[in-house]
């Protein structure tokens, strides 16, 4: 393996890794307001249950989270440290508002966790709104960076070097838009319906479980519209890329053709040596129809790239095929459950959209990481599209390999127990006794007389 | 002041707030792995009930100090982490056991085995990290994190040796005295009960006198050998010396005066501000390089179009973060409750 690789795959794991509890950290927040908030309009004890429930869950995301985002900020600088050179002054503003936002979610989420029984119960809502708010300020404020790389705007390449450095139109960058739109819906669809996903199953063994029906609502609430609306925002993201990123549309769709009336390639594998893709279903004009919203648009091609500027295309094609395969599957049972619920059904009876559910489970999660792909592979082999390239940017180092196999080791040994550590707190043992006077005693002993 | 220098400023009070605080979680782990006699038990789980609501806080100011560092200087990020790339990998791991195994040490495991094994994952996180960042500032302080780097040095000579030096092991070495005594001060005032409070008095005794033998070490080894030319003649010679060694020493009598007192108020400001005037010893000393010998500040500065725009969002980061961040100690770290629990607000329908 080569050091450029090694640095790539240690960035790819870092980030694959991050990314999951990073987005459990936008959405997860949401949820614990939403329940602590019916809560205290309804007094019922089973939401106060819920939410600190959750929340144990979410301390140990979020903590997992933060170690592994330092140490990604740290390895910006460990495996590129040319890109940074180069990006620093240019895209390092969103890095630091990211840290504010960092900052003010640790504080209150610190202040949520353990302040149950030490702070006025409005406050401790409101302090619950700020770590959901500040927790999408982060996920935005870092995408947008993510976008510049993909979009690189706010500076001139003179002989290698950028100046008239302007950080703010650094980070008003075309992609920034449909990026940060994408991934903040996809990290409340994908959280929602994992969660959704483990209530129904417990509800498909337990219909009658008050606890686990609410869960189901709340999570549904949550992940359910963000679901719907995240195809029309990848089709924003697709047509950003049609004007932009014209690569990467086309190795997505596996075009190599450049062509008025582009088909839409369902499937298959694209044969990059043959220059076609083999087993696919076309749909006539199907992607100029969506890229350009006009059957007769010219669709760039992966000829209008030289071969050694081409990403892995069967990689980038397969990524966006999944992606979008569970992207509409999950838009199709959210559209279902609403539809049941609006007509007045009881969701928690309904064992086939249960069973769907809980199919759902993994699917957001795999989407996003599927996504990324798409855009991180997709973008190769520039680390900044069409300025700097990543084996340009790659640290002196040698013998990369070792720390790429060290973190990795090490993320799959969290990965486990944080697996194991969530499967124990929140389905095996459902009657957790207290934890060590973190909670009033007795639990529930908060709550109205009338509740329940 | 140019802004460079006013954003070196910052970061530095940035790498300040993450040693006090953070520090101290860390040295908190220290105690939890020495902790003995017959209030062992009880002695972790005061460490563990002073840092849980707070460390994840605590470590932002890490965070933030590298965020500003690569978009404000990022010649001398891009240095660090080629010469360093080893030690501040270690220090990753470090961090990464440390604030898991914590978590994992609260929320999770029911049975004690499983309690002690990420107990003592903690501990040994928390001891091993702060001798690497240690590590790291000597290298840096020494003058060995130097560039370019020609195109494949030998692997010792290029990425061990600036770090593996005596003068260097001997900051690791005093990072984690440096952090252990303060988080023993620091226990002092949220231990409860007094004999709790009597075990940390003498931990943070023995830590504050173990101090002083480190800072000779230090001092000894910055002239042996390569050393650390720079800061010791900055920290013997400088006019600002005199007066900062002063002040310095005055802060680490009164800490331990006030230990001995049991003045433990007084003795948390005098440690803080005791370790503080140290680390301003070393910013001080290797001014105007940020990366000595041949690295300044204004040398490694972004254009000032950045500088400018950070150091606003500074400005307006802190309006909110200040408040927050003193809310935060208020709820956690005062003996009163803000506001004594109360039913949720009735709200008839
Ligand atoms: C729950 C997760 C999820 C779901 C259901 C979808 N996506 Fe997605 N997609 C992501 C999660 C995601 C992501 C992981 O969040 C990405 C990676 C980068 C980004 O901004 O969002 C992404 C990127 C991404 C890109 C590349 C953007 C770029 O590189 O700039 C496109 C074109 C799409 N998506 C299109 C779609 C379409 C047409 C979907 C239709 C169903 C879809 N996505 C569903
Ligand atoms: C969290 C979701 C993300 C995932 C799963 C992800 C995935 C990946 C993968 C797989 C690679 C290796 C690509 C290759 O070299 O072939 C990579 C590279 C990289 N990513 Fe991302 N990425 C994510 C987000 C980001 C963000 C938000 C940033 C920056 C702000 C970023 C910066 C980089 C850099 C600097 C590289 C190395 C250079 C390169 O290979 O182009 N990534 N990422
Ligand atoms: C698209 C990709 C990313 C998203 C959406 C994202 C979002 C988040 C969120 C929401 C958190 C809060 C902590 C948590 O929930 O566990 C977090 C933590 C963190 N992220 Fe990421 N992140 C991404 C990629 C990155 C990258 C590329 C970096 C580094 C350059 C990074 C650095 C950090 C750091 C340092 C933390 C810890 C903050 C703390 O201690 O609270 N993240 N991220």
């Amino acid at each position: 393996m080569s050091d450029l690789l090694a640095a790539r795959s240690q960035m790819g794991v870092s980030l694959a890794f991050h990314i999951i509890f990073a987005v459990a950290g936008i959405a997860m927040p949401v949820m614990m307001v939403v329940a602590e908030h019916r809560w205290q309009v309804t007094g019922h004890a089973i939401y106060l249950d819920l939410a600190k429930r959750w929340s144990k869950g979410t301390a140990i995301l979020f903590a997992v989270g933060a170690v592994s985002g330092t140490v990604l900020s740290f390895e910006l600088g460990l495996l590129w440290p040319e890109f940074m050179r180069f990006a620093g002054p240019i895209i390092g503003m969103p890095f630091s508002l990211e840290g504010f936002a960092f900052f003010t979610e640790a504080i209150f989420l610190g202040i949520y966790l353990y302040g149950w029984d030490r702070i006025p119960p409005r406050a401790h809502l409101a302090a619950g709104g700020i770590v959901a708010l500040s927790g999408a300020a982060s996920g935005v404020f870092v995408v947008i960076a993510n976008a510049w790389m993909n979009a690189p705007t706010g500076f001139e390449l003179v002989q290698g070097q950028a100046v008239n450095v302007d950080p703010l139109a650094a980070m008003a960058n075309p992609a920034a838009l449909p990026q940060a739109l994408h991934m903040t819906l996809a990290a409340y669809a994908a959280t929602g319906f994992a969660v959704a996903g483990i209530h129904a199953l417990l509800l498909l063994k337990d219909p009658a479980n008050a606890f686990h029906r609410r869960a189901l609502a709340v999570a549904l609430i949550v992940g359910a519209p963000a679901a719907v609306l995240q195809p029309i925002s990848g089709d924003l993201s697709a047509r950003h890329l049609a004007r932009h990123q014209p690569v990467k549309l086309a190795a997505a769709e596996a075009l190599f053709q450049t062509q008025a009336g582009a088909p839409l390639t369902l499937g298959g594998w694209p044969d990059v040596d043959r220059r076609e893709t083999r087993f696919a279903i076309d749909i006539p004009a199907g992607l100029s129809l969506l890229a350009f919203h006009d059957p007769g648009a010219v669709v760039k091609g992966l000829d209008a790239a030289p071969r050694d500027e081409w990403p892995n295309v069967p990689a980038v094609h397969l990524a966006f095929q999944l992606m979008v395969a569970l992207g509409s599957y999950l838009a199709l049972i959210a559209l279902w459950a609403g539809w049941r619920a609006w007509r007045g059904a009881d969701l928690a009876h309904d064992r086939w959209l249960l069973r769907a559910i809980v199919l759902a489970a993994p699917m957001g999660f795999i989407a996003v990481e599927a996504g990324w792909m798409v855009t991180e592979l997709g973008r190769q082999p520039w680390v900044i599209y069409g300025v700097l390239k990543t084996a340009d940017s790659v640290t002196p180092m040698p013998g990369l390999i070792v720390p790429f196999l060290t973190f990795t080791l090490l993320y799959c040994f969290l990965g486990a127990i944080v697996v194991w550590l969530l499967y124990r707190q929140i389905l095996r043992s459902p009657e957790i006794p207290e934890w060590r006077g973190f909670y009033m005693p007795g639990g529930g002993s908060r709550e109205r007389g009338d509740a329940a | 002041m140019s802004l460079a220098d006013l954003l070196a400023v910052v970061i530095f009070a940035t790498l300040n707030a993450y040693a006090v605080l953070a520090g101290a979680d860390f040295g908190g782990g220290v105690w939890a792995l020495l902790a003995g006699g017959p209030r062992k038990q009880r002695q972790g789980e005061l460490i563990a009930h002073a840092i849980g609501p707070v460390w994840e806080a605590n470590h932002v100011w890490l965070i933030l100090a590298i965020v500003l560092l690569f978009t404000g200087f990022p010649a001398a990020f891009a240095r660090l982490g080629i010469v360093l790339h080893i030690p501040l990998s270690l220090v990753l791991i470090g961090i990464v056991l440390r604030g898991s195994a914590f978590t994992f040490w609260r929320y999770g495991g029911d049975t004690d085995a499983e309690q002690r094994h990420w107990g003592v994952t903690f501990a040994v996180a928390s001891l091993i990290t702060p001798v690497l960042l240690g590590v790291t500032v000597g290298a840096i302080a020494s003058g060995a994190v130097s560039g370019p780097r020609a195109p494949g040095p030998a692997f010792f000579t290029g990425y061990v040796a600036p770090w593996l030096t005596p003068f260097a092991l001997s900051v690791g070495v005093f990072a984690l005295v440096a952090f252990a005594f303060l988080a023993a001060v620091y226990l002092t005032l949220e231990a409860e009960d007094r004999e709790l409070q009597e075990d940390f008095r003498r931990r943070a005794l023995g830590a504050g006198v173990a101090l002083f033998g480190a800072a000779l070490l230090v001092l000894a080894l910055s002239g042996v050998g390569a050393g650390a030319p720079r800061v010791r003649a900055g920290l013997i010679f400088a006019p600002w010396a005199a007066p900062l060694h002063l002040l310095a020493g005055v802060a680490a009598v009164v800490a331990l005066a006030a230990l001995w007192r049991r003045r433990y108020g007084a003795a948390r400001i005098a440690a803080a501000c005791q370790v503080s005037l140290i680390l301003w010893g070393w910013g001080l000393s290797q001014y105007p390089y940020i990366l000595p010998p041949d690295l300044t500040v204004a040398g490694a500065a972004a254009p000032a179009v950045t500088l400018r725009l950070v150091l606003g969002a500074l400005a307006l980061g802190a309006v909110v973060l200040l408040p927050s961040l003193y809310y935060l100690f208020r709820v956690f770290k005062s003996r009163t409750p803000v506001a004594p629990p109360t039913m949720p607000p009735a709200r008839p329908r």
